[in-house]
């Protein structure tokens, strides 16, 4: 492997190499997560003014630009007014939870980060069960987010954080459902395994990522649409619709705390997009053998990068759901669609390979159930809208 | 032994928050408590190298179980703190008592079992592929009968929901089908 791929594990062990021998396995450990920290902590200030620019020349403004050339430098005014804001913890809170609760939403967060595999042989930690690894640790978020909205004893907080939890428990579940049928196609739920299984081509020139197969394309729009709705983005951020409920679970902090939920919201959706790019988009191979002099750690941030910004296209674009809609679209149309793709993809491996029935077979298993459910999801047939007043 | 420090420390990790989640006064706290006592079994898990059954234990009793108790104490609106009420209920004693009899049950079996008799494997650790292929063939039955049961259970919640949800919706409908034909106010719900 050339050089320029295996930079980082070079710089790593001359690093850790300088440490006494003794030392050294800790050093190295430390180093990898001062580095992981430092990599994501700097991805989050600039997905800010990445997504504060995006926004406004969506929506036909200009966004940021006061500080620095382009208002590149407003993330660091914004961390800087957020580290001299006044720390504010209401009266009739409950001081412990009240305190724990960013520190308990944002710790996990960061532990998710270890098992991603970000380039060749550069994963924090290689676990054999490294996917199990990350939803469990995710799942912690969702007491943070009650311990945050409990013990402010605000009754838009409680009521924020209660949507928050109805919200991520729902579309865990097809988040789940839609990652196991890449386990079935890797045969194991170690992520390196899972990038390994990735590689090569079929007939010539398409990569063999999991995408361009209809099982792993309909995987793929359901993990993203689920993961939106996990990290509580817009068009699913309802629990802090600030048009209802002020800013939910969020209401009653401010300064460095309100800072430290906002991290730990981007950085679960970085975690979330970088296991996108594993699990679905080959994580850090290169789509053809001739691109393949540009560095694997690069894939994986381009990749990451190009799925930050569809993103945050979607928030752009899409207007909020209501509540009830949210939970019905999860349980009636992702989760069955998740078990039907799980039913396509076992097809799909059943069958020989190499034959475009295949193709056109399994595509035609997903594209029915999902014109029907699409239509039929919400229990009413959908007939011409009938606008009584405004005619 | 450092494995034997960390053990220690996980341990008294666990029983200090087991013991915080029977004591504390408010039921919003006792959760918590519990929910990190679990996480604190998880870790002893991992620390016997048992992976997956370590992350399961995270992924289904922090993710899953404590949410439900937390809802439950919300929906049921038992958190309130008394004043002027002692902090142990009055049948703490039957507690006591059956606690007792579920320690020395689970002793009696565990101490009884034949897995005590063969040595501990040094090699303890099993791949998930052998967890997985174990569930599909030899334990198929348990399995089966567990998700069977499970699926009894969510099939009756959403029975007992549902009814609830008709007798709110009845009187709340008549007001608002003065406007609209009854018809047309269903279908825009």
């Amino acid at each position: 492997m050339n050089a320029l791929d295996s930079i980082f594990i070079s710089a790593l062990h001359w690093l850790a190499g300088l440490a006494p021998a003794p030392v050294r396995p800790l050093v190295s450990m430390l180093l990898i997560i001062a580095g992981l920290m430092a990599a994501f902590g700097t991805c989050f200030a600039l997905a800010t003014i990445l997504e504060r620019k995006t926004l406004g020349r969506m929506q036909n403004r200009f966004g940021p630009n006061r500080v620095g050339p382009f208002g590149l430098f407003q993330p660091l005014a914004d961390g800087i007014k957020m580290l001299i804001k006044e720390d504010i913890v209401p009266f009739s809170a409950d001081k412990t939870l009240h305190f724990l609760a960013p520190l308990a939403l944002t710790a996990p967060v960061w532990m998710a980060f270890a098992v991603l595999p970000f380039g060749r042989n550069m994963s924090a930690i290689e676990l054999d069960a490294g996917i199990l690894f990350f939803f469990a640790i995710g799942s912690a978020s969702e007491l943070a987010v009650f311990m945050a909205g409990w013990s402010s004893q605000n009754k838009y907080s409680l009521v924020g954080a209660m949507r928050a939890i109805a919200q991520m428990i729902s579309y865990e579940v097809p988040l789940v459902l839609a990652a196991v049928p890449v386990l079935m196609a890797a045969g194991s739920l170690s992520l390196p395994d899972i990038v390994q299984a990735q590689s090569g081509v079929a007939l010539g020139w398409v990569p063999r990522w999991n995408i361009f197969t209809p099982w792993g394309l309909a995987g793929f729009a359901l993990f993203f649409i689920a993961a939106t709705a996990e990290s509580n983005r817009c068009p699913f951020d309802l629990p802090e619709g600030e048009s209802e409920l002020i800013a939910g679970y969020l209401t009653e902090y401010s300064g460095f705390k309100y800072a430290l939920f906002f991290l730990g919201e981007y950085l679960g959706l970085f975690a979330v997009a970088g296991l996108a790019v594993t699990l679905f988009l080959g994580g850090w191979q290169a789509p053809a053998r001739w691109l393949e002099w540009f560095p694997s750690w690069g894939w994986f941030a381009a990749k990451f990068s190009a799925l930050i910004f569809l993103f945050i296209w979607v928030r752009a674009t899409l207007p909020r759901l209501r509540l009830d809609q949210l939970l019905n679209f999860a349980w009636k149309f992702l989760v069955p669609l998740a078990l039907i793709n799980l039913f396509a993809a076992a097809v799909w491996w059943k069958l020989p390979a190499a034959m475009a029935i295949r193709w056109l077979l399994c595509a035609g298993l997903l594209a029915v159930p999902y014109v029907w459910l699409g239509r039929h999801w919400n229990g009413v047939t959908p007939k011409r809208r009938h606008y009584g007043y405004a005619q | 032994m450092p494995n034997d420090i960390a053990f220690y420390l996980i341990a008294a990790f666990t029983v200090a928050f087991a013991a915080a989640a029977m004591t504390l006064r408010r039921l919003v706290h006792c959760a918590l408590c519990a929910a990190a006592a679990f996480a604190g079994l998880a870790m002893i898990y991992l620390q016997l190298d048992a992976e997956f059954v370590g992350f399961a234990q995270l992924l289904v009793y922090v993710g899953a179980i404590a949410i439900l108790i937390v809802f439950a104490i919300l929906l049921t609106r038992g958190d309130e703190v008394r004043p002027g009420h002692s902090q142990s209920s009055p049948s703490w004693m039957a507690g006591v008592a059956v606690a007792a009899l579920m320690l020395a049950g689970m002793a009696m079996a565990i101490l009884l079992s034949p897995s005590l008799q063969h040595p501990a494997p040094s090699a303890a650790v099993a791949p998930v592929k052998q967890i997985g292929g174990e569930l599909m063939t030899r334990y198929v039955l348990p399995l089966e009968m567990a998700g069977v049961l499970l699926t009894g259970a969510l099939l009756g919640a959403v029975v007992i929901a549902m009814h609830e949800e008709s007798d709110v919706k009845q009187p709340a409908r008549c007001p608002a089908s003065k406007g609209a034909e009854p018809d047309e106010a269903m279908s825009l719900r």
